[in-house]
C-alpha cells in the first residue's frame, strides 16, 4: 500500500502513529488488532524511516545479524543478504557503502525481521531513478510470504508501479483510497471553477465526465475526467455560468480544491520541484 | 535481556578506538610523567604510585562510564534511538547495553592501569586490590547515570566538551592529581562529591577497610539524585508527543 502525498500532508506522521514515536491528538489506532506500542513490541512491526544512517563499527552481516536477534521470528540473515545481493558486502563496514548499497542494506534490515507489517517512510528519497528501481525489485524479490508493505512517497509513479493500493493525503486527510489504477485515472483530472447560483451540486456531479463537484457560495468547484465535455455543456445549459476557469490540475492540486483547502493555497505551499512533477503527472 | 544484542554492542564499542584515548590513553600519559618519577615518595597517607595509579584508574572509568552513555546522543542524531524504538528491543536494555559498554571500557583501562601499576612498584594485598576494585565499581553507578542524562540531552557537539569537562571538575575536586585540601570549605565540598570516594577507594582499601557510612551515603544520594535526572531526560527526549 502507498501513501501518496506532497510534503506537509501528513504521510510521515501517520506513518509516527502507527509506529506509537508518536500518539494520535484524538481517536485510537490498531496495528494487528494490537495498539501500536504493543503491536511493535510484539515484533509485529519492522520500519525503515526516513533518517537512519546504519551505526557504525558493524559490518554489514552484523548490523542485520543484530536486527534480527530483535524480532522473534527473523528471517534467516544469509538468505536476506543474497536476496538483497548484499552477500559480497557482508564483511564490510556499515560506513563504507555508496547510497544504494546503505539504501538496500536499510532494507536487509526490516526485511529480515519477518515481521507481518513492513512500514517504510520515503524509502528512496535522495535516490536517482535507476537506484528507486533497483531497490523495489530487490524488496519485492526479497519479500516474505504473508508481509503487509505500506510506504510512504511523493512519487504517483512509484505508488503506481510498486502498490496495489494507493491512499492519498493532503493537508492530514485521506482525500482519495482506491487501486493504483483508479488513482491513474483521476490524475488526469481537471478543475473547472465557475460562478453558478442556483444550480444543486448534485445535478453536476452526476454528469458525464465529473469527477466531484462542490460549491462554494455561488462559485462551483468541479473535478473533470473529460473537462472538455463538461464546459461545453454547462455553458450551452446555464447562460448565468460565468467567469470560467480551467486549470490543469495535478493529482493533489485538484484534490486540494475538492476538499476546500483551495488551489491557491495549495499552489503556494509546494516547491518548484513539485510544480515540474505535477505537470508531468497532468 | 537480549544477548545478541549485547555482544554486537561491545563489539561496536571494543571496535571505536576514539573511546578508549581519554579513558586509557590520557590517565596512562600522566601516571608515565607523574607517578614514575616520584614512586618512591608518599601522597595522601600512601604511597605516591598507588594513590596516582587509584587516581588514574578512577579518572579513566569515569571518563568510559560517561562515554557510554554519552554514545546514546550520537545514536540520537543518527536516527538509530527511534529505529530502536520500532523494534521489539525494550528501552531498559537498550539503556544497559550503554552502561554495560562504559563499564567494559572502565575494566579495560583500569586492567592495563593496575598491570602498569604493579611494574612500577604498587604493592597491594589481593583484599586490598578486591576492596579497590569493587568499591569503584561502585563509585562509578553515579557517573554512568548521569551518562544516560547527558546522551539524552546533549547535541553532537557539546557532547565532547561537556563530558571532559564535568570528568576534569569531578576529577580535580576529587583528588584524582592529588589531594586539594586536607580541611576548610573545598575539603567539605570534596567530601560530598562521588569522586573523592572512587579516589578515597585506594587509601581505605589499604588500610583493610571499605568506605565510611558517609561515602557510601554520597554515592547513593547523588545515584539516586542522578537516576531521576536520566529519567526525566529519557523521558523529555522519547515523549510520545
Amino acid at each position: 500500500m502507498a501513501l501518496l502525498g506532497p510534503n506537509g500532508a501528513g504521510k510521515s506522521t501517520l506513518l509516527d502513529i502507527v509506529l506509537g514515536l508518536q500518539g494520535p491528538d484524538r481517536g485510537a489506532v490498531q496495528v494487528c488488532g494490537l495498539a501500536p506500542v504493543q503491536a511493535v513490541a510484539a515484533g509485529h512491526i519492522g520500519a525503515m524511516l526516513q533518517q537512519g544512517a546504519p551505526i557504525g563499527f558493524l559490518r554489514v552481516r552484523e548490523l542485520v545479524a543484530m536486527m534480527a536477534a530483535l524480532y522473534p521470528r527473523p528471517r534467516p540473515v544469509d538468505e536476506v543478504l543474497e536476496l538483497l545481493e548484499l552477500d559480497d558486502l557482508a564483511r564490510r563496514s556499515t560506513e563504507r557503502l555508496s547510497g544504494g548499497q546503505a539504501q538496500r542494506l536499510r532494507a536487509a534490515c526490516i526485511l529480515v525481521t519477518g515481521a507481518d507489517l513492513l512500514v517504510l517512510d520515503e524509502p528512496t528519497v535522495g535516490l536517482d531513478v535507476e537506484s528507486r528501481r533497483g531497490f523495489w525489485s530487490a524488496v519485492r524479490v526479497a519479500l516474505h510470504e504473508g508481509a503487509t508493505v505500506v510506504f510512504a512517497t511523493h512519487y504517483l509513479d512509484e505508488a503506481d508501479a510498486n502498490a496495489d493500493r494507493v491512499v492519498l493525503l493532503a493537508g492530514g486527510r485521506v482525500v482519495a483510497d482506491g487501486p493504483a489504477t483508479e488513482i491513474r485515472a483521476r490524475a488526469a483530472t481537471r478543475t473547472i471553477r465557475l460562478t453558478l447560483p442556483r444550480v444543486e451540486v448534485a445535478g453536476l456531479a452526476a454528469l458525464d465526465g465529473v469527477v466531484a463537484a462542490e460549491r462554494h457560495g455561488d462559485t462551483v468547484t468541479i473535478a473533470a475526467s473529460d473537462a472538455d465535455r463538461v464546459v461545453r455543456r454547462l455553458l450551452a445549459e446555464h447562460l448565468d455560468a460565468r467567469d470560467l476557469e480551467v486549470r490543469v490540475g495535478g493529482l493533489e492540486e485538484a484534490f486540494l480544491a475538492l476538499t476546500g483547502e483551495g488551489l491557491e493555497s495549495g499552489g503556494e505551499a509546494e516547491g518548484p520541484g513539485r510544480a515540474r512533477r505535477m505537470r508531468k503527472v497532468a | 535481556m537480549n544477548g545478541t544484542y549485547l555482544r554486537f554492542e561491545l563489539l561496536r564499542t571494543v571496535r571505536n578506538r576514539r573511546l578508549f584515548v581519554f579513558s586509557l590513553g590520557m590517565p596512562l600519559l600522566l601516571y608515565g610523567l607523574i607517578a614514575l618519577p616520584n614512586r618512591h615518595e608518599t601522597l595522601g597517607g600512601i604511597p605516591f604510585a598507588t594513590y596516582y595509579m587509584v587516581g588514574m584508574m578512577s579518572w579513566g572509568a569515569t571518563t568510559a562510564v560517561l562515554a557510554g552513555g554519552g554514545r546514546i546522543a550520537v545514536e540520537r542524531t543518527l536516527g538509530w534511538s527511534r529505529q530502536l524504538r520500532t523494534t521489539p528491543l525494550r528501552p531498559s536494555v537498550y539503556l544497559a547495553s550503554k552502561v554495560a559498554a562504559g563499564y567494559v571500557m572502565a575494566l579495560a583501562s583500569m586492567v592495563v592501569l593496575a598491570g602498569v601499576g604493579v611494574a612500577s612498584g604498587v604493592e597491594l594485598s589481593a583484599g586490598a586490590w578486591t576492596r579497590m576494585v569493587g568499591l569503584t565499581l561502585v563509585g562509578l553507578v553515579p557517573f554512568a547515570t548521569l551518562g544516560i542524562a547527558f546522551g539524552h540531552v546533549l547535541h553532537l557537539d557539546s557532547l565532547g566538551p561537556v563530558l571532559g569537562g564535568t570528568t576534569a571538575v569531578f576529577a580535580i575536586l576529587g583528588g584524582v592529581w592529588g589531594p586539594v585540601a586536607d580541611s576548610g570549605w573545598l575539603h567539605q565540598v570534596g567530601l560530598a562529591l562521588p569522586s573523592y570516594w572512587l579516589v578515597q577507594s585506594g587509601r581505605v582499601a589499604v588500610a583493610g577497610q571499605l568506605w565510611p557510612a558517609r561515602g557510601w551515603l554520597v554515592v547513593g544520594a547523588w545515584t539516586a539524585a542522578l537516576a531521576v535526572l536520566a529519567s526525566a531526560a529519557y523521558r523529555r527526549d522519547t515523549k510520545r508527543a
